[in-house]
């Protein structure tokens, strides 16, 4: 298939806009070409996944944007970079380390994008609307943004988000489409009497992401969930351990008023129903350690914590009142952060152990104090990545819980 | 093999990334994925669920079916390229965006032009010496040395 180029497109290759802007565009069309799209077309947002450093060449691609004039385009968020900006000293790393990778975060400023430096940018003023045409790295957010929003974007990465912003295009294929955005394989809840709680919302999420391959997913029987943080927790899980970037749950999502529209009229190529007890089987496999271990430290919070996850926590956190200086780590956003102390909800919050964490997260790199003991958490997708990234046990537990085991000082679930 | 059965397998092919290189080829019975599969310091293969495990890329005609995983492979061919260690050239049968981005943006940082071709693989074998270069048409032409 030829691209399909418009003027616009053209005159940008051509370097009227500038070097960044020509480069940016030259890998565009490479992409656009490799995928098999036809044209490109106009994006409204991008959310950039570039700010963790994983090596020089991902710097060197952003600071030669930055000397080439590059600006971004459209409106444009950043994904959590590799320090607490917010809080310094946190982070502990070797100098050596610390220059490059903070220069990753600002350099990205300067081509104008947005310092949000949150994985859930569909929870601040940059969120999309329903039917957006967007250009997003990150799992979850792609995943939430494509099936919570109904906003319009393919799962993209490394270097690939930023050239999108530079140009504000995208290659118009894939999840762009609305043919592509079909259901493909359905999963059925059949037990009436599931509760809306958070773990099933991840272990919903853990399975399809499992079972789904490259084909979108369809969830019938899936309760009405309290709020879209529960929603958020089931696509993060999904894009764990699966590679799913839309899932559609009839009557829930705005793509699946029905079943036939989920399928848009066609008939599931598959059909996998999803029991009570698979749904503890996945949720077992995300804890290395039983009940009753002791515990080192809570990690809350991936993807970043909402406002209303964080009205959920304090109350909790001041009924429960955990004492024994054990850490509960919260990822959120900043503009997240400054709210709520502008509200003076924190205050007091550090006696039960409350370390709120800002800019990054508690799996990528070195906040934890203690990385040898059990760390609890709510998050399936902490779950999943902390014991290889960084090291720790894990036991998962839905936030109740974990605030629990922080009070007793070691595991314990399902105490209400 | 004799010179008109080795001129039989020359073919010709698509450019992802246009270049030129020599070398011996690497053919790869499964995908590799560079992200958590290649060490860009060493040009390792280190996916332990990979046949080829122990092997490595550096300065090969590096063939597989097609590309795999995640986007961050894209950083880690980049990142290979740059320290030298990524193979001389690498030859698909299916266009792979991931590995495409990789190789345009390390061309774009460091003027280095790793070849990537979508062409039949079909009777290419791990030690032949392969030559890929540009023909009039823009072109890729691969042929056995």
């Amino acid at each position: 298939m030829t691209l399909e180029l418009s003027a616009g497109d053209q005159s940008m290759l051509g370097g009227e806009q500038g070097p960044a802007a020509a480069a940016a565009m030259k890998i565009l069309i490479a992409f656009s070409k490799a995928v098999g799209a036809a044209k490109l077309l106009d994006i409204a947002g991008a959310h950039i996944d570039g700010c963790l450093y994983h090596g020089k060449a991902g710097l060197d691609f952003v600071e030669r944007l930055v000397e080439g004039g590059g600006r971004v385009l459209v409106p444009t968020t950043l994904n959590v970079g590799s320090f607490d900006l917010i809080h310094p000293g946190m982070v502990k790393m070797p100098a050596a380390q610390e220059a490059p990778a903070r220069r990753l975060m600002t350099a990205h400023l300067e081509l104008g994008c947005q310092a949000t430096f949150t994985c859930a940018p569909y929870q601040t003023r940059f969120r999309p609307g329903f039917g957006e045409q967007i250009a997003w790295g990150e799992s979850n957010a792609i995943v939430f943004a494509n099936s919570v929003i109904g906003a319009r974007t393919n799962r993209y990465g490394d270097f690939i988000d930023l050239c999108c912003a530079m140009t504000g295009r995208a290659p118009a294929w894939g999840l762009h489409l609305s043919e592509n955005r079909r259901g493909q394989v359905l999963f059925e809840l059949t037990d009436p009497d599931l509760e809306p709680s958070d773990a099933l919302f991840v272990g919903v999420g853990l399975i399809i992401g499992q079972a789904s391959g490259d084909r979108i997913p369809v969830i019938s029987g899936l309760p009405r969930p309290r709020d879209e943080d529960q929603l958020k927790a089931l696509g993060a899980a999904a894009a764990t351990t699966g590679a799913v970037a839309l899932f559609h749950a009839v009557d829930i999502t705005p793509e699946a008023n029905t079943l036939e529209e989920a399928f848009h009229g066609m008939v599931p190529e598959e059909t996998i129903r999803i029991t009570r007890a698979d749904l503890d089987d996945a949720l077992a496999r995300l804890s290395s350690v039983p009940d009753g271990a002791p515990l080192a430290a809570v990690s809350l919070g991936t993807p970043h914590f909402s406002h209303e996850e964080w009205m959920r926590l304090l109350p909790l956190l001041r009924e429960v009142a955990p004492g024994r200086g054990i850490p509960i780590y919260v990822n959120t956003g900043r503009a997240t952060l400054t709210r709520l102390q502008d509200e003076g909800a924190l205050a007091g919050m550090e006696a039960f152990g409350l370390i709120p964490v800002a800019d990054t997260c508690t799996y990528v790199t070195t906040i934890l104090e203690r990385l040898d003991g059990v760390v609890m958490t709510n998050s399936g997708k902490w779950a999943h990545y902390a014991p290889g990234n960084i090291g720790v046990s894990v036991a998962f537990g839905d936030m109740a819980d974990c605030i629990r085991s922080a009070a007793a000082g070691h595991v314990v679930r399902g105490t209400r | 093999m004799s010179k008109q059965d080795r001129q039989a397998l020359d073919r010709t092919g698509v450019f992802q990334l246009a270049g030129e290189a020599q070398g011996s080829a690497l053919v790869l019975s499964q995908a590799l994925s560079f992200w958590g599969g290649v060490d860009a310091e060493t040009g390792d293969i280190i996916d332990h669920s990979h046949p080829a495990l122990g092997g490595n890329v550096a300065g090969r005609i590096l063939v597989m079916a097609s590309g795999r995983g995640s986007s961050s492979s894209s950083s880690v061919l980049a990142e290979a390229i740059r320290r030298g260690t990524a193979p001389a050239g690498i030859i698909l049968e299916r266009p792979d965006p991931i590995l495409a981005v990789g190789a345009i943006v390390a061309e774009f940082l460091y003027d280095i032009s790793m070849p990537l071709v979508v062409c039949d693989t079909s009777g290419i074998v791990s030690g032949d010496r392969i030559a890929i270069g540009i023909n009039e048409d823009a072109q890729a032409m691969v042929s056995l040395t």
